[in-house]
């Protein structure tokens, strides 16, 4: 686990989880019944992920941090690797600071993911899926249906989908990212969600009561 | 052609307020006590009689589903919601959750009560994060206003609603590999039987429904089965949030009546094809598991359960894939070939090593690098994929490339050729 694409990186010697973690944990184990906190994993996890964010910039799980959640939910170790690496989701090496992710699959790719793939590849000068620029501020991944197909092409940075992409777009949202802005998720082309361009055609002639019923 | 005042989702596009106050003044938590108050036996009655099928794919009837949980049970029961949304081409559950999340709330307590859960798991899918925000403030403002809780809408019942997240992997859609994943292991399905209704998350009765099937249920109660039936067609009956995407000019979701024709489907509310009508090539009709239809056939077909599959396919998810003349169809599908190898579990072997060999055939098929030979072994191994493993990962990987062989056999053999004249050496057979 130690070296993957050819890139190495250092496991960290030590992990704890910290207070914000603590307590993130311990409410979301009160979801499920007694002897049931190993439901918690994927929760743990990604608290644990959150947590090397705040501590080093980059979002990933040392072997480290998958033991100190296995010992807080009472797991073998091996429980939580399995889970660590069963889910595209964790990321087993360090990341950049944002995190872009490509929708390659068929309906994104109809709408032109392949130019969205080039415009990444373009700005960042990372080759490979899975790389992190030189800079260290971008990681590029390639995913799998996003399940946003009508504002397709998607581009994923972290947690927010970009939608309805295209190459210029692309550079217009990575330099923005790079300047530390943030725009605002969404249709990149001004789309309400995931009605049709130029408006909802249906949900038109509806009056909504104030309060209440619409209907009997 | 559905008129506004049928609709159900009445927010799909997040025009309006989705939290509790704008969801009351479209209607939902309206004496929802009073729909409880007609007990288990008649709200399951009631939602057999409205024909619902199953909004995930399979058109289970979801009345009928509700009915096997078991009417006595010392062990808690539990509703377990998928929202693992991830089926190629769909993306309805995404908009149900962040703009109409009380329509979901509340069906997971009409449905839960009629099954005797104690609890409802609503399992999202991890890159719906975003979604999950939502949800989870909507059954924050849910508890607060004692709509569910310990004593849920005045009735006494207890009734509890968690938002459980995945972490990236479609298999987790699958019911088994989702309460697998909810108990904290890999997402591996189970094989059945035993079903979830006697053994299911934590070895308790849970049943397994979509969140369009939960989220529609109070509204058929509310208004009754007979308007629910009096929507769509015999045996598939009442709306469905279609989700149409690709090669049209106004890619968008919609709520239409099952029967729609698909013709009609496109061109009313997603501009047409690009270039128009004529222009179209195919159509997969319901997310990339079932088998794409030509031309000829979507002239026609009607979009519902029953009319798709006699056309071959099925309406799946009701994810319409749009493909022009311009789409290279056999990259298409190899792409859905290469998905289903990134998100087989590996459990069983004809999957875990099937989609991988079919994958890299069909990269193959897309150069026409190939004997012609190989598209009959190529259709034979899809069918030794098919039925042979224990959840239908298999059968989806296989329906795609069967549906291209069927339908677009010419193209690849002409492929093969062009190939062949170009270069005059020697090609690799399958040994893949």
């Amino acid at each position: 686990m130690a070296e993957t694409n050819g890139s190495a990186f250092e496991q960290p010697t030590s992990f704890a989880l910290d207070e914000e973690s603590e307590a993130e944990i311990a409410k979301v184990v009160t979801r499920y019944p007694p002897g049931r906190q190993a439901s918690a994993v994927i929760p743990a996890l990604y608290i644990a992920q959150k947590q090397m964010k705040r501590q080093t910039g980059s979002v990933w799980l040392p072997v480290k941090a998958m033991d100190a959640v296995a010992a807080r939910l009472g797991m073998a170790p091996i429980r939580v690797y399995e889970v660590t690496t069963f889910y595209f989701m964790f990321n087993t090496k360090p990341i950049g600071q944002y995190h872009l992710q490509v929708c390659t699959t068929t309906p994104c790719w109809l709408r032109g993911s392949d130019e969205v793939t080039a415009a990444c590849r373009q700005e960042t000068g990372i080759q490979g899926w899975g790389e992190t620029s030189t800079d260290g501020v971008f990681t590029l991944s390639e995913v799998e249906c996003l399940g946003a197909c009508v504002n397709a092409p998607i581009l994923q940075v972290d947690d927010d989908f970009y939608e309805d992409m295209d190459g210029a777009k692309v550079a217009d949202l990575l330099a923005a990212l790079r300047r530390g802005e943030r725009p605002r998720a969404g249709s990149m082309i001004g789309r309400q969600t995931s009605a049709p361009e130029g408006g909802p055609t249906t949900l038109t002639t509806l009056q909504f009561a104030p309060q209440g019923t619409v209907e009997s | 052609m559905l008129q506004d005042k049928d609709r159900i989702f009445t927010n799909l596009y997040g025009l309006h307020d989705p939290f509790l106050k704008g969801a009351r003044s479209r209607g939902d938590w309206d004496n929802t006590a009073a729909i409880l108050a007609r007990g288990r036996d008649a709200i399951v009655q009631e939602m057999k009689d409205s024909g619902l099928r199953g909004r995930g794919g399979a058109g289970f009837p979801t009345g009928l589903k509700w009915s096997f949980m078991p009417k006595q049970s010392e062990r808690p029961c539990y509703l377990v919601v998928n929202a693992d949304e991830s089926e190629p081409g769909t993306c309805k559950d995404r908009d149900i959750i962040r703009h109409d999340p009380h329509k979901l709330i509340e069906g997971c307590l009409v449905a839960g009560f009629a099954m005797g859960a104690t609890a409802a798991y609503i399992y999202i899918r991890g890159e719906f994060y975003n979604e999950s925000v939502v949800l989870q403030y909507a059954i924050d403002e849910a508890y607060e206003a004692g709509l569910i809780g310990k004593n849920a809408c005045g009735t006494g019942y207890a009734y509890d609603v968690f938002v459980h997240r995945g972490a990236g992997a479609y298999i987790c859609g699958e019911e088994t590999a989702l309460l697998e994943s909810l108990e904290g292991k890999k997402g591996m399905p189970r094989m059945k039987p035993p079903f979830p209704a006697g053994v299911g998350l934590y070895g308790c009765p849970s049943t397994v429904n979509n969140v369009e099937s939960i989220a529609v249920a109070p509204a058929i109660l509310r208004r009754g089965a007979s308007w629910f039936t009096s929507l769509g067609r015999q045996n598939n009956t009442g709306q469905k949030v279609f989700c149409i995407s690709g090669h049209v000019n106004k890619p968008c979701n919609v709520e239409e009546e099952l029967g729609i024709p698909l013709r009609e489907l496109i061109d009313t509310y997603a501009g047409g094809v690009r270039g128009g009508w004529d222009n179209l090539l195919a159509v997969i009709p319901g997310g990339a598991s079932v088998p794409l239809i030509p031309k000829s056939v979507c002239d026609d077909v009607l979009m519902d359960f029953d009319s798709l599959r006699a056309a071959r396919s099925a309406l799946g998810t009701a994810a319409v894939i749009v493909m022009d003349k311009s789409t290279d169809v056999i990259k298409a599908i190899a792409r859905l070939s290469k998905f289903y190898m990134h998100e087989s579990c590996g459990q069983c072997t004809p999957c875990r090593e099937g989609t991988g060999w079919m994958w890299r055939v069909m990269t193959r098929m897309v150069e026409g690098r190939a004997d012609p030979s190989e598209i009959d072994t190529l259709e034979q191994v899809t069918r030794q994929v098919e039925g042979h493993t224990i959840c239908a990962l298999g059968d989806a990987a296989a329906w795609p490339i069967q549906g291209l062989i069927r339908h677009f056999r010419p193209l690849m053999e002409e492929r093969i050729a062009s190939y062949r004249s170009r270069r005059v050496k020697s090609y690799p057979i399958a040994a893949e």
